[in-house]
């Protein structure tokens, strides 16, 4: 029991460790310092955007948390009006993704929704398969590409 | 497209018919330079076809047709640097025995008489191995409309040899692509059936996809994006001009429109707060109609042939399939149970067919099946296949192949065509990458 929960912890430190990683790869390639409440604040301290399993627009436990922060930083500076653009990855026809692009960005939206955000600050756009990033034909490239990223007008 | 005010062709294309050019008895059907093309196995026809005498286009005709003939895959043309018999007249019996002993089946001559801006183009089909004419026609029309009526006897061709009318004389409407795949350039362009006379119809400053014809050729519904970040819209356009309509200003998406069978109306799918079902405008009076109304992705709709119902895709039932309902909407049912998923309907307009693209774990192929979905056939497969689209015939398919992206680069992705047996597939010419084909009908004489 005791052993097992060790383990847990050691695999939470391990996944916290890839993230912060992760995040200070993405911090070094952009700009040095952000201003706070800027576009570069978001991306960087926030995250624009969130992912979703092959054919889904449920959100995801990651993505809740992502949403979780935008809410919490678009309430705190409220002249943004965002727009949510929904994306898929180059598995599925043209039409169809455009449609599950569409109930993508929307899934976020409405979890902006829910936290406060209002609806009227929130539209969406779906780019079904036409806006690849990254672009690329392998399993890590299209779960990259099944996302919403929120972007600050 | 091309009607009597257009000013591309004035005049109506006149076909003086085959009795103007009838030699000897009319010939009843050949054993050789007929093929039934539904039959699992045949060679394709040996047809030498001889550049056109009396004028330097003559050239260039034959050699529109015998492209056209070759392509298709049912004909095999002789090259000309075979041909015995180099005298050949018009309008006098050939040397047949010089024919047959380099394997033809079928000979075309003709002959181009042009002057007082009108051309002349003469043509007769000689059924080598029973040393009979087989069919002849006479056409009239501008000297620039030369490639066209070189399609035209090639669909005369078809016809008399197959007993199927031809598609030689249509257009290709499809997506131009171009620049870096995170930032690609698509853009509508319209070109001939095979690959001449490519021009764009959208600028290529927004996204613009799924380009349909109507029937007459006169127009075409696509969907494209704005410049101010609002929803993609779907518009209709002259093809001979840039000026385009929206075609009715809804709060979310509008997308995948395809005219009616009469032109009359537009089916689409038009999103509200991420739901997208589908809706039927009258092009005219842009009367809105909803035709489905459920929780799930209804999209790729396809009126059959006749008018009186849609095929479509919905994820209704968990995963993306095939549904017919009546052209009014109701009464769904699914007709596609095979494994994978299934998108994009194309109802045949011969009315024997529904193609469609079918998405599975090893990747996307393009098959057809019977309108009440048995009798699934695969017909091409790859990394991607996708959005098949009728010759007027119903014998033959377009669609779009694209390769996997790598390194960062964008996957080329062009245009094939492949006939209903499956057994030819070959890429059509396209200036650059190429997606999402229509096939337009025979365009009107």
């Amino acid at each position: 029991m005791r052993l097992f929960k060790a383990l847990a912890t050691v695999t939470a430190m391990v996944l916290l460790a890839a993230c912060s990683s992760e995040q200070q790869q993405t911090a070094s390639a952009a700009s040095t310092t952000v201003t706070p409440g800027s576009v570069g604040d978001f991306r960087q301290n926030v995250g624009d955007r969130v992912f979703f399993d092959t054919d889904m627009s449920t959100i995801r436990e990651d993505g809740r948390q992502t949403l979780n922060r935008q809410a919490e930083w678009l309430k705190k500076y409220t002249n943004y009006p965002v727009t949510i653009e929904g994306h898929c990855d180059e598995r599925g026809t043209r039409e169809y993704n455009l449609a599950l692009g569409e109930r993508r960005a929307n899934a976020a939206r409405q979890y902006l929704i829910a936290q406060g955000i209002p609806a009227s600050r929130i539209k969406t756009i779906s780019y079904g398969k036409e806006r690849p990033d990254p672009v690329g034909s392998d399993e890590a490239a299209w779960a990259r590409n099944r996302r919403a990223v929120t972007e600050l007008q | 497209m091309i009607t009597k005010s257009n000013p591309m062709l004035p005049r109506r294309l006149t076909i003086l018919g085959g009795a103007a050019l009838a030699a000897g008895a009319a010939a009843p059907a050949r054993a050789q330079l007929t093929i039934d093309m539904t039959r699992p196995t045949f060679e394709p026809v040996p047809i030498a076809i001889v550049d056109f005498s009396g004028d330097r286009v003559g050239a260039q005709i034959a050699e529109v047709i015998r492209n056209d003939l070759q392509n298709c895959g049912l004909f095999r043309s002789i090259s000309p640097s075979a041909f015995i018999q180099r005298d050949i007249d018009a309008h006098s019996a050939p040397r047949f025995p010089d024919w047959r002993s380099i394997g033809a089946a079928g000979l075309v001559v003709g002959q181009v008489q042009s002057g007082g801006g009108n051309i002349k183009v003469d043509f007769r089909l000689w059924d080598v191995v029973v040393g009979q004419q087989a069919t002849g026609l006479s056409f009239n029309s501008q000297p620039g409309n030369w490639r066209r009526l070189a399609h035209i006897i090639a669909d005369a061709i078809y016809k008399r040899v197959t007993g199927e009318d031809g598609y030689f004389d249509t257009r290709v409407a499809y997506v131009s692509e171009s620049g870096p795949g995170n930032a690609r350039v698509k853009r509508i362009a319209i070109m001939d059936q095979d690959g001449a006379n490519n021009r764009y119809i959208t600028d290529g400053r927004t996204i613009a996809l799924t380009p349909r014809f109507s029937p007459t050729l006169q127009e075409i519904v696509y969907m494209a994006y704005g410049e101010d970040r609002g929803p993609p819209r779907v518009y209709l356009q002259s093809v001979d001009s840039s000026r385009r309509e929206l075609l009715g200003n809804f709060p979310g998406m509008s997308f995948a429109p395809r005219f009616s069978p009469d032109g009359t109306k537009v089916v689409m799918s038009i999103s509200a707060d991420g739901n997208s079902d589908l809706y039927e405008m009258d092009v005219r009076g842009r009367a809105l109609r909803r035709l489905t109304n459920t929780p799930a992705i209804d999209t790729s709709p396809c009126y059959s042939n006749d008018g009186s119902q849609i095929v479509f895709n919905s994820d209704r039932g968990g995963s993306q399939q095939l549904y017919v309902m009546g052209a009014g909407g109701g009464g769904e049912r699914r007709i596609s149970f095979g494994e994978g998923r299934y998108a994009t309907p194309v109802w045949s307009p011969r009315g024997d067919y529904i193609a469609f693209t079918k998405i599975g774990a090893g990747g996307f192929g393009i098959g057809v099946m019977r309108t009440d979905g048995s009798g699934e056939r695969l017909l091409a497969s790859g990394f991607l296949v996708e959005g098949p689209t009728w010759a007027p015939n119903g014998r033959v398919l377009m669609f779009f192949r694209g390769n996997p992206s790598s390194g960062g680069r964008t996957g080329s992705v062009g245009l094939f065509q492949i006939d209903i047996t499956g057994r030819f597939e070959r890429q059509v010419p396209t200036p650059g990458d190429a997606s999402d084909p229509a096939w337009s009908p025979l365009i009107p004489q």
